[in-house]
């Protein structure tokens, strides 16, 4: 459904970020994508999702196709309506906007009232606490509240791919499960195709079907969760486990050295 | 008592007025974090479209207001792509230079197209002052208000409640995650624009109505900052609220001082109002807090 093939991305025409990035999502699925900080993540979103240019950031090489065609150099309105969204890192809810209205501006693309309104039910009923909030202006929810808001957002779009980056981020463990849960749902019940960014590795790889790990704007690593769980750098980098399942510290030594033979 | 009130009700339908040119400077800035220091001659070129309108090719009213609204809001959406899009990204000195020298050009070229001497807008509307318990009324500051106070009404309607309204909020508050949900940003800003140009227009006619159309008209584009700085930049009730009290305040403070003072009060009032605002409040009574913007 979606196929990044050599993406290079250049910030401020000197900053060379992705280099040379390939993946592929197929329809229908859940794909993770891990990776420390810094490597390269959002970056990748944002070529798919057009928003690099307010970065200042640009595609240089590679292709990036999604339902057969082209969409790299396609503006952000456009792969939206195409059935593409992201969800930023951040939230990045309308904190001056109400809850149903920073829902209905995730409608902004569409034509047809009668099916918005379908829709923005469907999202509370996805999220039963947004409804309970729908008149509270969105810098009031609680950071879980939005994050749930920045996905019921890009759902009233109604996309066929959802990027997600980092949506657990400061959040509390329950209501991170709580949200992988409901990531899981909308795959199965809305057959919504789903690209998660995370830092929380070991939640990824409970959801997702394959997995990528990115390191300084390239995959080094990729397959089936199910091997990458058992993998031993992504069990030392990603699952802070060592061999014999302990925490492990990130001032380790050996942490870098052998970070540094992903990078040569 | 009954003179008070005939300057404060005088002075809040001219406020009225104001808050109309100032609705359209917030907008700018609320959408586009353009301080634009030509929204006052925005007004005076649509002052001198109208009169040369009515005046110059004698065109009747109901025809004439539709091509002024018309061609203010073209007019809107030309200097925001021609102009201001190509310095997007220029740092907030070089935009401000440049709105100060859109001012001069629009002043420049309505004096060239038609004319420095002053004109008149002549509207159908009596000159008999109302009198109600006491209290004189201008039929002109009247229909200035009715005028002034529809749009308002109407502009926030479609701010709060339309789904294009919402766009613009949602675009004033993050353009990044406005781009992410699909909202076309270059849109919203040349938007904004003409909405101005709009209100401008009305700006126009109604303020040329009441001091004459030549490049003066201008003048009434300063008014605005006291305005915007008493209700907060990028607030769109605080546009009105302010016009609304810098109208009030300077006509009963003219009424009252200027007897001995000579004249002069309204000139130079709102700008100490102004001044005392940016120390207690510098972000107005409705504006955000966070002010890094500005
Ligand atoms: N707008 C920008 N201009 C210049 N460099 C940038 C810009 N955005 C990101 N970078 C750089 O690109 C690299 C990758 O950034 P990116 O945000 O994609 O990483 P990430 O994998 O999402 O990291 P994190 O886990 O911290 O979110 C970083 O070194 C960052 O400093
Ligand atoms: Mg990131």
């Amino acid at each position: 459904m979606l196929r990044l093939n050599n993406v290079e991305v250049v910030y401020d025409r000197v900053i060379l970020v992705l280099k040379g990035m390939s993946l592929e999502v197929p329809e229908q699925r859940i794909i993770t994508l891990l990776g420390s900080n810094g490597a390269g993540k959002s970056t990748t979103l944002k070529a798919i999702s057009g928003l690099l240019k307010p970065e200042r950031g640009e595609i240089t090489t590679g292709s990036v196709e999604f339902a057969g065609e082209r969409i790299d150099h396609r503006g952000p309105e456009e792969i939206v309506k195409r059935g593409i969204t992201q969800v930023m890192e951040g939230r990045r809810v309308f904190d001056d906007l109400t809850t149903e209205e920073n829902l209905l501006s995730g409608a902004h693309t569409r034509r047809g009232l009668a099916e918005i309104r379908t829709d923005l039910a469907a999202v509370y009923e996805y999220f039963p606490r947004l409804a309970e909030r729908r008149t509270l202006k969105a810098g009031y929810l609680s950071g879980g509240e939005q994050q749930m808001l920045a996905i019921g957002r890009a759902l009233m779009a109604r996309p066929r791919l959802m990027l997600l980056d980092e949506p657990s981020l400061g959040l509390a463990p329950l209501l991170v499960e709580e949200i992988f849960q409901i990531i899981q749902r909308l795959n199965r019940q809305e057959k919504l195709t789903v690209l998660l960014v995370e830092q929380n590795a070991a939640m990824a790889l409970t959801i997702a079907e394959h997995g990528y790990v990115m390191e300084n704007g390239r995959i080094v690593l990729d397959g089936p969760v199910a091997a990458l769980r058992e993998n031993p750098d992504v069990k030392e980098f990603y699952l802070g486990l060592t061999e014999v399942g302990t925490r492990k510290s990130y001032r380790d030594v050996k942490h870098y050295k052998r970070r540094k033979r992903w990078l040569s | 008592m009954a003179f008070f009130f005939d300057l404060f009700v005088n002075g809040l339908m001219i406020g009225s007025m104001y808050a109309l040119v100032a609705l359209g400077f917030v907008l700018i800035y609320k959408a586009t974090s353009v301080v634009n220091f030509a929204q006052g001659d925005l007004v005076m070129f649509g002052g001198y479209i109208a009169a040369a309108l009515v005046v110059l090719y004698k065109l009747p009213l109901a025809i004439a207001l539709p091509v002024l609204l018309g061609s203010m809001i073209a007019l809107g959406f030309i200097v925001e792509r021609g102009v201001l899009r190509p310095m997007v990204g220029q740092n907030v000195i070089s935009v401000v230079m440049v709105t100060i020298g859109l001012s001069q050009v629009f002043q420049g070229s309505a004096a060239m197209l038609w004319g420095a001497q002053t004109k008149s807008i002549p509207l159908p509307i009596p000159l008999e002052p109302y009198v109600i318990w006491e209290i004189y009324i201008s039929p002109v500051n009247l229909v200035a208000a009715l005028v002034s106070g529809v749009f308002l009404v109407a502009f926030a309607w479609f701010f709060r409640k339309s789904r294009m309204g919402i766009a613009m909020r949602a675009t004033a508050n993050d353009q990044q995650a406005a781009m992410a949900v699909g909202i076309n940003v270059r849109f919203i800003f040349a938007l904004s624009w003409a909405i101005a140009g709009l209100a401008a227009a009305l700006g126009g006619v109604l303020w040329g109505n009441l001091i004459g159309v030549d490049t003066q008209l201008a003048l009434v584009g300063l008014k605005v900052f006291p305005a915007v700085i008493l209700g907060g930049l990028d607030s769109v009730p605080g546009a009105l609220v302010g016009g609304l009290i810098i109208g009030a305040v300077e006509s009963v403070a003219a009424g009252y001082v200027d007897p001995y003072v000579g004249g002069g009060t309204k000139d130079f009032l709102p700008y100490v109002l102004m001044i005392l605002a940016l120390m207690v409040r510098p972000y107005g009574f409705f504006g955000r807090e966070i002010i890094e913007r500005v």
